[in-house]
């Protein structure tokens, strides 16, 4: 290993095609991988492919160099059909150290091709991944993959000998050398990866010039090097018509809300405590004050809701965000939003938990919090997007709830979603619906508690309105007046209202879009970022002749009016998610259908290949 | 206009009615709040701002209360929030007055967190905290300011820790504005509610109150004629501080760095203290004065210009918006790198 090989001779290399692959790329978190990852999905995309990704990334800022926590990963599938998830198992790992390769080989197919950086399969770094021999040695290895062993480290500096760059600048060019060769293999263009270099290293020459040697490197030594036998075409995949961009969650979700917020003409006010996985909601936003976006950086999470409920009382968009922990801490001024009837949103980027939990894992184990998690009746809108896409209309959709109801609107995100990314069609923003805020300025027959009668809102009323000074708080109120009141009566009266009020919000959902027979034996039904791999599951089950279907929700609370009559068209009801059972649970509770779940708890998205065998489980123990 | 400038528009003229709400006052009878809630629907017509730019927020306690009491607009929130609640309602408008009412335990105790940093961003608002050394509400537990070894019912044998002072407190996290006041001085709470309120910035009041069910007398040594007398100290912006009865003034010096009392007439006046307000380091020396040693400092410890949170915060966006104009969300969703399917 070690030199570069001789160009190959005669026939070009034979070009396979594929409907999609799964590639994972797997290093130390200092060698780049998130960012090799990225640049390979924007080549994916301007291929014209369907993709799915997944970062996954240690908490630690710099874990120490070649140990197993130290381990960061970039995941894509991407196809020229839909892609609907990252993807289960790999058909391609690119390991950079041992410690990648003892992480993630058990995830690579029988048969899937495996590169890996020999240099860095050394004493030391095989001590540190717990090798007490060198797999590389081990023939077993070659023989379950198709192994590629590629001095990347020696071919980097090789091909960058010259530069005038120290030996660690050199060495950290090498993922772009990884970078080169996988898009060679897959047939990707490097175009948006060239372009990215002149633009990121724009004012340092020689690392630009470092990294495009570097890339096409690793992409001729794929194209000339004799080991690798033939390589793959995907197409584009048949995708609507439109100007696409990739999109996370995290930035989607901070975008909804700017539009939300411009849409209803009002500043938007962004409350927010650093906490993983949502502080990218905080950088975004903060770069946006021409769309008189204010961020406050709080000194605590309490802090952060208090100051959008006092945003939200002074008659603008007051909105939060958290993960789990962090929502626990803002519980109190959830339910002071509650019974002061004021707009407030609220973001859950769920985490693995409980406490801190894995910060960097995701999880959608918050719903029983989201729904129940105050102290006393304090009922609250739920939402949850679906895809890294559906982040954006459900943050424009919750600002809508909750200034048209006078309500707070939790919406449950995760860290697959907030990180995760897919090519986004870009919305024509006249199409979104209106938001239309009527702030009370007529003084005649004003009382604060006054409700309309569709929505039972109550009138919000900037402060600086004369005429109209009036004051609200946590003590419970009388109904219209909105003055202290005591009177059981009233109390009973004020629950049930404060119900009635969120109950009311379910005349705004469409009906429930069932993907499969309207009826049959097994109905799936999810929420939050499971779509992808149930969407892939249960169409998998369809393909084989199943009769089975799927929902999925992206209203928790309230339910959709049509869900009940649905459950009941169909023999069984599979709720997969990625906790112990909460949905299911409320399902169960509410229409009385014996649900069952599936239930993985493990950091990671549920894979559709389990989902599918819970499918077939489910339908073979039909009588 | 500066947005930090509350009330732009010419105010009506008020009287104290005006601000009086329809609400029947729920403190017990000879509360000290009763005095401070006079005190403050009296100033209010002084302070020349339309009704309706006025808005009181709270937290939890019998101070707490108030909001209810003052026919402005009000907002009675939870224990220890107001001024993050104060803080995001001025960062949403700041043309708006706002007045922060808290007490001993919502302000310096479960409410710390927020204090301190209200008060280090300078948000330019008025925090009247009202000092009675006691959990009211709750029924007579000891607070963050009662003195070590109180006797309450949570702390039958004497409360083991020791005090915060909210004057040190409020200028260790770098306020701008910090005065101290009394329930049963009326003109003198004029005077600092006047004064807190025409500041830029945040200004802080304590107000020495008393709680005659749960903790009578606690500042007793001020009520009493007499001793108010030996150790008030009135704090005047120019003046020296000079304190005690006509036939036996003293005088507040420093000797090397530690304030020292001493017989007027022993020292010559050029050696005397002179009460500077923008000297906020004399301002800390003072603030940690208290008889029986030292005399009690009453009035504006400092008053200083230091930058305002949410003046920034718009001049950010008013920079960013002149600079590039206002945001268009349709070319957000465009910007960057995008692809083309047909």
């Amino acid at each position: 290993m070690g030199q570069i090989a001789t160009p190959a001779t005669g026939a070009e290399k034979s070009r396979k095609a594929l409907d999609r692959a799964v590639i994972r790329f797997a290093g130390d978190s200092g060698d780049g991988m998130q960012l090799t990852g990225e640049q390979f999905t924007t080549e994916s995309a301007w291929a014209g492919n369907d993709l799915a990704t997944l970062p996954n990334f240690p908490a630690e800022i710099r874990a120490p160099a070649g140990t197993l926590f130290g381990v960061s990963s970039f995941q894509l599938q991407f196809g020229s059909q839909r892609v609907y998830t990252p993807g289960d198992r790999l058909d391609c790992l690119v390991a950079m150290n041992p410690a990648a390769l003892k992480v993630h080989l058990r995830d690579l197919k029988t048969g899937g091709l495996l590169i890996v950086n020999t240099p860095a399969f050394d004493k030391r770094n095989l001590d540190k991944a717990g090798y007490a021999t060198n797999p590389l040695d081990d023939p077993t290895l070659a023989e379950r993959y198709r192994l590629h062993k590629v001095d990347m480290t020696g071919l980097t500096h090789e091909a960058i000998k010259d530069l005038p760059l120290n030996t660690k600048e050199k060495d950290r060019t090498k993922n772009f050398f990884a970078l080169g060769l996988v898009s060679w293999i897959y047939t990707r263009p490097l175009e948006p990866t060239l372009d990215w270099i002149k633009k990121r290293f724009a004012k340092n020459k020689d690392i630009a010039e470092a990294n495009t040697r570097v890339l096409k490197a690793g992409h001729a030594f794929g194209e000339t090097a004799e080991i690798f036998g033939e390589h793959y075409a995907v197409e584009p995949a048949e995708m609507a018509p439109g100007l696409y961009r990739a999109m996370t969650g995290n930035r989607a979700l901070a975008w909804g809300l700017i539009a939300a917020a411009q849409r209803s003409k009002l500043p938007l006010v962004y409350g927010a405590y650093p906490i993983t996985p949502a502080s990218d909601i905080l950088h975004e936003l903060a770069l946006h004050k021409r769309f008189r976006v204010r961020t406050i950086q709080a000194e605590d999470e309490i802090a952060a809701v208090t100051a959008a409920i006092g945003a939200s009382f002074g008659g603008a968009i007051g909105v939060t965000a958290s993960s789990g922990p962090g929502i626990a801490l803002k519980s109190e001024g959830i339910g002071l939003a509650v019974t002061a009837e004021l707009p407030l949103v609220v973001l859950n980027i769920q985490r693995a938990g409980p406490s801190t939990g894995m910060p960097t894992k995701t999880e959608q184990a918050d719903l029983m919090q989201a729904l129940y998690g105050r102290n006393s009746e304090a009922p609250v809108v739920v939402l949850a997007p679906a895809t890294p896409g559906d982040c954006f209309y459900i943050a424009y959709e919750a600002v809508r709830l909750a200034a048209k109801y006078m309500v707070p609107v939790l919406v449950l995100s995760d860290g697959f979603l907030a990180n995760g990314s897919e090519p986004w069609l870009i919305p024509d923003v006249t199409t979104l619906p209106p938001i239309e805020i009527q702030f009370r300025t007529e003084r005649e027959g004003f009382f604060p508690y006054l409700r309309d009668s569709a929505t039972l809102a109550r009138p919000w009323v900037r402060p600086g309105t004369p005429g109209l000074e009036h004051r609200i708080g946590g003590i419970e109120k009388q109904d219209v007046t909105g003055n202290i009141s005591y009177d059981p009566d009233n109390h009973d009266h004020m629950v049930r209202t404060r119900a009635e009020k969120v109950r009311r919000v379910a005349q705004e959902i469409p009906p429930t879009s069932i993907n499969g027979p309207a009826t049959g034996d097994l109905l799936v039904v999810g929420w939050g970022g499971t779509y992808g791999s149930i969407t892939a599951a249960v169409e998998q089950a369809q393909t084989a002749g199943k009769s089975v279907a799927s929902i999925h929700l992206r209203h928790l609370n309230p339910l959709p009016p049509d869900l009940g009559h649905i459950l009941r068209e169909y023999r069984k009801v599979l709720v997969p998610e990625i906790n112990s059972g909460q949905l299911v649970r409320v399902l169960r509770a509410e229409y009385l259908v014996d649900a069952v779940g599936f239930n993985r708890v493990r950091g990671l998205p549920l894979p559709s290949e389990e989902i599918y065998e819970a499918i077939n489980q489910l339908l073979g123990s039909t009588p | 206009m500066s947005p930090s400038e509350a009330g732009a528009k010419e105010a009506p003229k008020y009287t104290k009615k005006d601000f009086e709400s329809d609400q029947d006052v729920r403190w017990c009878p000879g509360c000290g709040d009763y005095a401070i809630l006079s005190a403050l629907q009296k100033t209010m017509p002084d302070l020349g701002i339309p009704k309706e730019n006025i808005v009181f927020i709270s937290g939890i306690g019998c101070s707490s209360r108030f909001p209810y009491y003052m026919n402005t607009y009000g907002f009675h929130t939870i224990h220890g929030r107001a001024p993050a609640i104060a803080t995001g309602l001025r960062v949403a408008r700041p043309e708006l007055k706002i007045f922060v009412v808290t007490g001993d335990g919502d302000g310096l105790s479960i409410g710390g967190n927020h204090m301190l940093h209200v008060l280090r961003r300078n948000v330019n608002l008025t925090i009247l905290l009202f000092n009675n050394r006691i959990y009211g509400l709750t029924k007579g537990q000891y607070s963050p300011t009662s003195e070590l070894g109180k006797v309450t019912k949570s702390t039958p044998v004497g409360s083991a820790d020791r005090p915060v002072n909210p004057l040190s407190f409020a200028l260790g996290c770098g306020a701008t504005f910090v005065a101290r006041t009394v329930d049963r001085n009326i003109p003198h709470m004029d005077e600092m509610l006047k004064r807190a309120a025409a500041h830029k910035g945040t200004g802080f009041i304590e107000i020495l109150q008393n709680c005659n069910v749960y903790n009578d007398l606690a500042w007793n040594v001020i009520y009493d004629r007499e001793s108010k007398v030996q150790h008030e100290l009135r704090l005047e912006h120019g003046k020296p501080l000079l304190f005690g009865p006509p036939d036996d003034r003293r005088a507040l010096i420093m000797r090397g760095v530690t304030p020292k009392v001493v017989r007027a007439k022993d020292v010559p006046e050029s050696t005397l203290w002179i009460h500077d307000e923008t000297n906020v380091n004399a301002a800390k020396l003072l603030a940690d004065l208290f008889a029986p040693d030292f005399p009690i400092p009453v009035g504006v410890l400092t008053a200083v210009e230091a930058p305002v949170y949410e003046d920034l915060i718009l001049q950010q966006e008013q920079k960013a918006i002149s600079e590039r104009g206002p945001g268009d969300i349709a070319k957000l969703l465009t910007s960057g790198d995008t692809w083309k399917i047909s």
